[in-house]
C-alpha cells in the first residue's frame, strides 16, 4: 500500500524522500515558490511555498512529506501570507516593471498577479544598486534581485565557474561576482552558461534582446504561472 | 599603509599555517585582518588563490561577520556594546562624548586613519558595562572619566599592552553558587568516573540524569548523543557553542574563565558516550580575549593524557579539541549556522531536517551543545544521573545559571536550581521597584509584575540565562525597539521574511520613536510579526518579534502614547523632504513648506 | 422601493504621472454611457473642477513627486470615503521615482546651472511652482488607500471591472488577463 498525505483535503500518494512540494506537484497541484528549481536541491529561501502542517508553518520545498499529514496550502490565510512575502520582495528592491525586459515572462511578477497582489502595504526601501554593464553579453540589473540564489547554485554546481556569490548579510546582503574589479566583464561567465539563463526575475538579462516578445504573448501574458509551472518544470 | 597595498608573504603564510584548509577560511580571514588591520580587495583575492577557491566565496564569507571589514577601519577600532542594559547606563552619551573628543563620526574612519568608533551586539559585559571592545580587548566600567582617559591614549597614540590594566579587568562576578560554581573538581577526575562506567554505563547515566540542552531549546541532552552514536557514519563530532551572543548572557563567558577545564571535560565524555574524535569549541570573536588561555588549558590536557590518542590508556579513544573563533555573528548561536561557519563559510541556517546528531560538520555525525550542558555533564559523571535529578523540578532537573544586569544592586552570576521564582530571583539580587524582566535575552520573554510568581523552568519560563531587569522608570517601548534593532543587525538576511521583516519593524519602531506613529503602524507591526514568525526559516526570525509582541500585549500604552494620529501618518518628515528642493532654488517662502495635517482632517 | 439611487460621487486626478490612466479610463469607450448613469463627476480633469468636494470615490492616478501633489492628494483622502490609486506610479513611484536614486540637489543643478543655454537663471525660485520632494513617493507612504488598479495604464476593462464592482457592493476582483504591471 503507497503512502499518501492529505493535500488541501485530497490525497496525495508520495515515495520516501519526497519532499511536499514534490510530491504535491507529482500528483498535479501547484505550491508557488521561487527560489526552488527542479533541477537544484531545495533552497528555502523565499518562503512562498510555506504551507501549514498540524498547525505548524514549514517550508514545503523542503520538508519530507511523512505518511498521512495534513497539509494545507491554498487557503486565504496561508495565500495571504504569501502575498505578503511578494510585498516585502517588491519593497526590498527597486522592480519597475513597465521598464523590465523581463516583464511578462517574470516569475515574481506572475506570482503577485496569481496572488492577486494588486498593491502594496509597506513603505519602499529605494535602496542604491547600480547595473552592471561591462560583460559583453550580459546585464546585470541588481534592483530585481529576490537572493533566490539560483544563478549562484548553477555556477557553481553546474556550470563550474563560481562567477557570483552573496556577501554581507541582513537587509544588506547582495549578489557580488567572482572577480576583484566587482565586473561581471571580469569573471569568465559566458552567455550560455546555466547561470546566465536561470534568473527568475529581471537581474541577469541578454544584451540585445530587449522586448522581444509583443505584450499579450509572453509566458504569463497567456498562461497564469500555476499552470506554466506545471508544463514545463519551471 | 595604503588602501590596496598588500604585503603578499604574510598571507601565504598564514594560509599554510592553517594547512591550506578551505574550512578554515574564516579563521584565515580573522589572521590576515589581524595581521593587516582590515581586508582589502587583494587580499581576499590572495586568499582566494592561496586557497585555490573563487574569490568570490571569500567575499561573500568577509562581508558576512561584523568583525571582519571590507573597508578600512581606525589603527584604533572601538565598539561600544549597545545592548539595553548599557543603554540604560549612558553608553550612547558615552560614545557620543568619545566621537566629539576624536572629531570622529560614529562608522566612520577618522582622516589620519587613527580611529574608528561603532556599536555592536551586546559582548557578554552587562554586569560590568558600559563596555566596548578596543581592537577585540573588552574594556568594562565604562564612565566619562574612563572615556577621556581612553580619548587621550588613542591621541598619543599608545599601544593597547601600556593602557591601564584596570581597564581591562573583567570579573567574574559570581553572587551565587550551586552545584556547578562550587564544583572543585581535577582534571581527569569526571572522565576517569565515566570510563569506568564503560560508554553504555555512562550514557544511561546521562539518561536518567535527564539533562536538557541550556543554551535555550532544552532538548534533551542524552537523545541527542545516543541519535549521533547511533548515526552510520564515521568520524564523528562533538562541537561545544561558546557563541554567546544573546543579548544579556554572560554566564558561558565565566564558565570559560574559571571553569574552562569542566567544560572541555564535559566535551570529553560527550566524546566518550558517541564515540566523536574530533571536537571545536566555536567561541565568539567577543571572547577572542580568552583565547590563549584557553588554549593553554588544552595543551595542559593534552600533556596529561586527557585529550589526545588513548586517552586514560584506552585504546581507540582519541578526542582533540581545536577553538574556532567567531566574528561578530549572532545567528552563528543557531547550531546549523555554527557548523556552516565552522566549515569556513557564511553562516546561514541549513535546512532542517538533517539534522547535526546525522548530518553536522562536513556531513558527520555532530553533537552541539551549549557551554554549560557540557559543564553540566562533568557533575552527572562525578555524582551519577539520579543525584543531580535530584535537583531543579521533574523536567528542569539540575540548576541553571543566570546572568542578571540592568536595574538590580548586584549584578553578575547566579546559579539556582530550576524551578526557582522570578521574584526570589529579583530579591536576592537587590532589585526594586521593578515593572519588567526580560528573561531569555532578545528573544526571550518580557514578564510583567503580575508574572513574577512563575518560575525559571523549561516547563514555564524556558531561558538560556539572561535576565535583564527593568525598573519602573524604564520606557519598555525602547526595550523593544532596541532588541528590534538589534536582530535587524543580526539577520543573515537569507529568507525574505527575516531580511525585510526585521528591516521594516526597525523602520516601524523608528517612526513611532520619532512621533510619527499612528494606529495603523500597531497594525503593521502586529502583521510583520505575525509572518517573522510563522515564516522564517530558523528561531533568529521566529522569535525576533518575541519583544514586540510582549510588550505590545503587556505594555500598550508605550507604544500608544506614542501615537500621532489614530489613522495614518507617513514614516518621513514632509516638510524636510522638501529641504532639498529649498536650498537649489533659495526658496523659503510659506509655499516651500508642507505642514502636518490639520486636526479633524483624516490624513 | 424603486426610488432612482443616488449617483455615485467620483473625483479624479493625476499628481505625477502621465495621464495614461485617465486616457485609459476614457478607453471604456461605450461604457461611458453606462458610467454616467451611475456616477457624476467631482473634481477631475473630465469637469475642470479646481478643488475636490464630498465623494464616494476618489481615483488618483500618479506618485507624489511634490508639494502640490501632496495638497492634492490630502484633499482628496479628506473628501473621498474610498480612495484608489490607479496605476504603476500611485503604487510603487512608477517611471517619475526612477529619479530616487539621484541627489536632487545635483539634479536641478545639472539641468539648471551647469547644462549651456540654460544656466542664465538658475534653478527656478517662483513660489508658483511646486517644490520637488527628495523623493518621488508611492500615494499610500502619504495617505491610506483602500484599493489598488496596477497596470501601466491599467486597461479599461480593468478600471470599469472595479468601479461597476464598487458601486454595486462587491468588493473588487480583477480577473487574470485585467491584473499586469506593466
Amino acid at each position: 500500500m503507497s503512502k499518501r498525505f492529505l493535500f488541501d483535503g485530497r490525497p496525495v500518494v508520495f515515495e520516501d524522500g519526497q519532499t511536499i512540494l514534490q510530491a504535491a506537484r507529482a500528483a498535479g497541484h501547484y505550491i508557488p515558490h521561487l527560489c526552488w528549481h527542479p533541477d537544484f536541491p531545495p533552497h528555502g529561501s523565499c518562503k512562498l511555498c510555506i504551507v501549514k502542517v498540524a498547525g505548524r508553518h514549514v517550508s514545503s520545498c523542503a520538508m519530507p512529506a511523512k505518511e498521512g499529514m495534513e497539509v494545507e496550502s491554498n487557503t486565504p490565510e496561508i495565500n495571504g501570507e504569501r502575498r505578503a512575502l511578494l510585498q516585502m520582495l517588491f519593497v526590498e528592491g527597486n522592480h519597475f516593471c513597465p521598464s523590465c525586459e523581463k516583464s511578462g515572462n517574470c516569475q515574481l511578477q506572475a506570482l503577485a498577479y496569481d496572488l492577486e497582489m494588486t498593491g502594496e502595504r509597506f513603505a519602499h526601501f529605494f535602496p542604491e544598486r547600480p547595473v552592471d554593464s561591462s560583460h559583453p553579453d550580459v546585464l546585470l540589473d541588481f534592483n530585481r534581485c529576490i537572493f533566490c540564489e539560483l544563478c549562484v547554485r548553477a555556477s557553481r554546481d553546474v556550470d563550474g565557474k563560481n562567477v557570483f556569490a552573496l556577501t554581507n548579510r541582513g537587509i544588506n546582503k547582495h549578489l557580488v561576482v567572482n572577480a576583484e574589479s566587482g565586473r561581471l566583464g571580469d569573471t569568465d561567465l559566458a552567455a550560455d552558461d546555466l547561470a546566465a539563463n536561470i534568473c527568475p526575475v529581471g537581474v541577469i538579462l541578454k544584451k540585445r534582446v530587449g522586448f522581444a516578445t509583443p505584450i499579450g504573448e509572453r509566458t504569463y501574458d497567456v498562461k497564469p504561472i500555476h499552470i506554466v509551472a506545471m508544463e514545463d518544470g519551471k | 599603509m595604503t588602501s590596496h597595498e598588500v604585503p603578499a608573504v604574510p598571507i601565504e603564510s598564514i594560509v599554510r599555517k592553517h594547512g591550506g584548509d578551505p574550512t578554515r577560511l574564516l579563521q584565515i580571514l580573522i589572521d590576515v585582518q589581524e595581521s593587516i588591520g582590515w581586508l582589502p580587495p587583494p587580499a581576499l583575492t590572495s586568499v582566494a588563490a592561496a586557497l585555490s577557491i573563487p574569490r568570490s566565496r571569500v567575499e561573500g564569507v568577509a562581508g558576512f561577520y561584523h568583525f571582519l571589514h571590507k573597508r578600512p577601519v581606525g589603527r584604533f577600532h572601538l565598539q561600544f556594546a549597545d545592548n539595553i542594559t548599557e543603554r540604560m547606563q549612558g553608553s550612547a552619551e558615552l560614545m557620543a562624548s568619545l566621537c566629539s573628543k576624536l572629531w570622529v563620526e560614529p562608522g566612520r574612519v577618522s582622516e589620519d586613519g587613527l580611529v574608528s568608533v561603532e556599536t555592536t551586539s551586546c559582548i557578554g559585559m552587562g554586569d560590568q558595562g558600559p563596555a566596548l571592545l578596543v581592537n577585540g580587548m573588552p574594556l568594562t566600567r565604562l564612565s566619562h572619566q574612563r572615556i577621556n582617559q581612553i580619548a587621550e591614549l588613542v591621541r598619543r597614540e599608545a599601544p593597547l599592552s601600556s593602557w591601564p590594566p584596570e581597564f581591562f579587568r573583567v570579573d567574574d562576578n559570581i553572587r551565587r553558587a550551586d552545584a556547578l560554581l562550587s564544583l572543585e573538581m581535577a582534571p581527569g577526575a569526571a572522565l576517569r568516573a565515566a570510563v569506568a562506567l564503560g560508554r553504555d554505563g555512562w550514557m544511561e547515566q546521562m539518561q536518567i540524569s535527564n539533562l536538557r540542552g541550556r543554551g535555550g531549546a532544552g532538548f534533551t541532552t542524552a537523545v541527542k548523543w545516543m541519535a549521533c552514536r547511533d548515526a552510520a557514519a564515521p568520524e564523528k563530532v562533538v562541537v561545544c557553542n561558546a557563541d554567546e551572543g544573546e543579548p544579556g548572557t554572560f554566564k558561558d563567558r565565566v564558565l570559560l574563565t574559571r571553569m574552562a577545564d569542566v567544560v572541555f571535560e564535559g566535551m570529553t565524555l560527550a566524546a566518550w558516550a558517541v564515540g566523536a574524535c574530533r571536537g571545536f569549541v566555536y567561541l565568539r570573536g567577543e571572547y577572542r580575549y580568552l583565547l590563549e588561555s584557553l588554549r593553554e588549558a588544552l595543551s595542559l590536557r593534552r600533556a596529561e593524557n586527557l585529550l589526545g590518542r588513548g586517552i586514560q590508556g584506552i585504546a581507540g579513544f582519541d578526542f582533540d579539541i581545536e577553538i574556532h573563533l567567531g566574528a561578530g555573528a549572532y545567528v552563528c548561536g543557531e547550531e546549523t549556522a555554527l557548523l556552516e561557519s565552522l566549515e569556513g563559510k557564511r553562516g546561514t541556517p541549513r535546512i532542517r531536517p538533517p539534522f547535526p546528531v546525522t548530518h553536522g560538520y562536513l556531513g558527520r555525525p555532530t553533537v552541539v551543545n551549549n557551554v554549560e550542558t557540557l559543564a553540566k555533564t562533568c557533575l552527572i559523571a562525578l555524582g551519577g544521573g539520579e543525584a543531580f535529578a535530584a535537583t531543579g523540578t521533574a523536567q528542569s532537573t539540575g540548576t541553571k545559571l543566570l546572568s542578571i544586569s540592568g536595574d538590580c544592586a548586584q549584578p553578575g552570576i547566579y546559579e539556582y536550581p530550576f524551578g526557582v521564582p522570578i521574584e526570589r530571583v529579583l530579591e536576592d539580587c537587590g532589585a526594586s521597584d521593578i515593572q519588567a524582566v526580560q528573561v531569555g535575552g532578545a528573544a526571550g520573554i518580557t514578564l510583567a509584575s503580575y508574572e513574577f510568581h512563575r518560575r525559571i523552568a523549561f516547563e514555564d519560563v524556558p531561558t538560556a540565562g539572561a535576565f535583564m531587569v527593568f525598573d519602573s522608570s524604564r520606557d519598555l517601548f525602547e526595550v523593544a525597539r532596541n532588541f528590534v534593532d538589534f536582530f535587524a543587525h543580526e539577520s543573515c538576511g537569507f529568507c525574505t521574511p527575516c531580511r525585510v521583516g526585521t528591516a521594516l519593524l526597525k523602520k516601524a519602531m523608528k517612526k513611532l520613536a520619532e512621533g510619527r506613529g499612528a494606529k495603523t503602524d500597531l497594525a503593521d507591526i502586529e502583521w510583520i510579526d505575525r509572518l517573522l514568525k510563522n515564516a522564517s526559516h530558523c528561531g533568529l526570525g521566529s522569535a525576533a518579534p518575541n519583544p514586540v509582541v510582549d510588550t505590545l500585549l503587556k505594555f500598550r500604552p508605550a507604544y500608544e502614547r506614542r501615537l500621532q494620529s489614530l489613522d495614518f501618518e507617513p514614516a518621513f518628515d514632509l516638510d524636510a523632504a522638501l529641504a532639498a528642493a529649498r536650498r537649489a532654488s533659495g526658496r523659503d517662502d510659506p509655499g516651500a513648506h508642507i505642514g502636518a495635517e490639520e486636526a479633524g482632517q483624516n490624513g | 422601493m424603486n426610488a432612482p439611487r443616488p449617483k455615485v460621487r467620483i473625483a479624479t486626478t493625476s499628481l505625477a504621472g502621465c495621464f495614461g490612466c485617465h486616457m485609459s479610463f476614457l478607453d471604456i469607450d461605450e461604457h461611458l454611457f453606462e458610467l454616467v448613469e451611475l456616477v457624476e463627476f467631482d473634481r477631475s480633469p473630465l469637469t475642470d473642477i479646481k478643488h475636490c468636494g464630498p465623494c464616494d470615490i476618489g481615483l488618483i492616478e500618479g506618485g507624489v513627486c511634490n508639494a502640490e501633489n501632496v495638497h492634492v492628494l490630502r484633499e482628496f483622502r479628506r473628501n473621498c470615503k474610498t480612495l484608489i490609486a490607479v496605476g504603476a506610479c500611485a503604487i510603487n513611484g512608477g517611471l517619475p521615482a526612477q529619479r530616487n536614486h539621484l541627489d536632487l540637489e545635483a539634479c536641478l543643478r545639472e539641468v539648471y546651472v551647469s547644462r549651456d543655454g540654460l544656466g542664465e537663471g538658475g534653478v527656478p525660485n517662483d513660489p508658483e511652482l511646486p517644490l520637488l520632494l527628495d523623493k518621488v513617493r508611492p500615494i499610500h507612504e502619504l495617505v491610506r488607500i483602500d484599493y489598488f488598479i496596477p497596470g501601466c495604464p491599467p486597461s479599461g476593462e480593468a478600471i470599469w471591472k472595479f468601479l461597476t464592482d464598487l458601486i454595486a457592493g462587491r468588493t473588487p476582483r480583477l480577473s487574470y488577463p485585467m491584473m499586469h504591471f506593466d
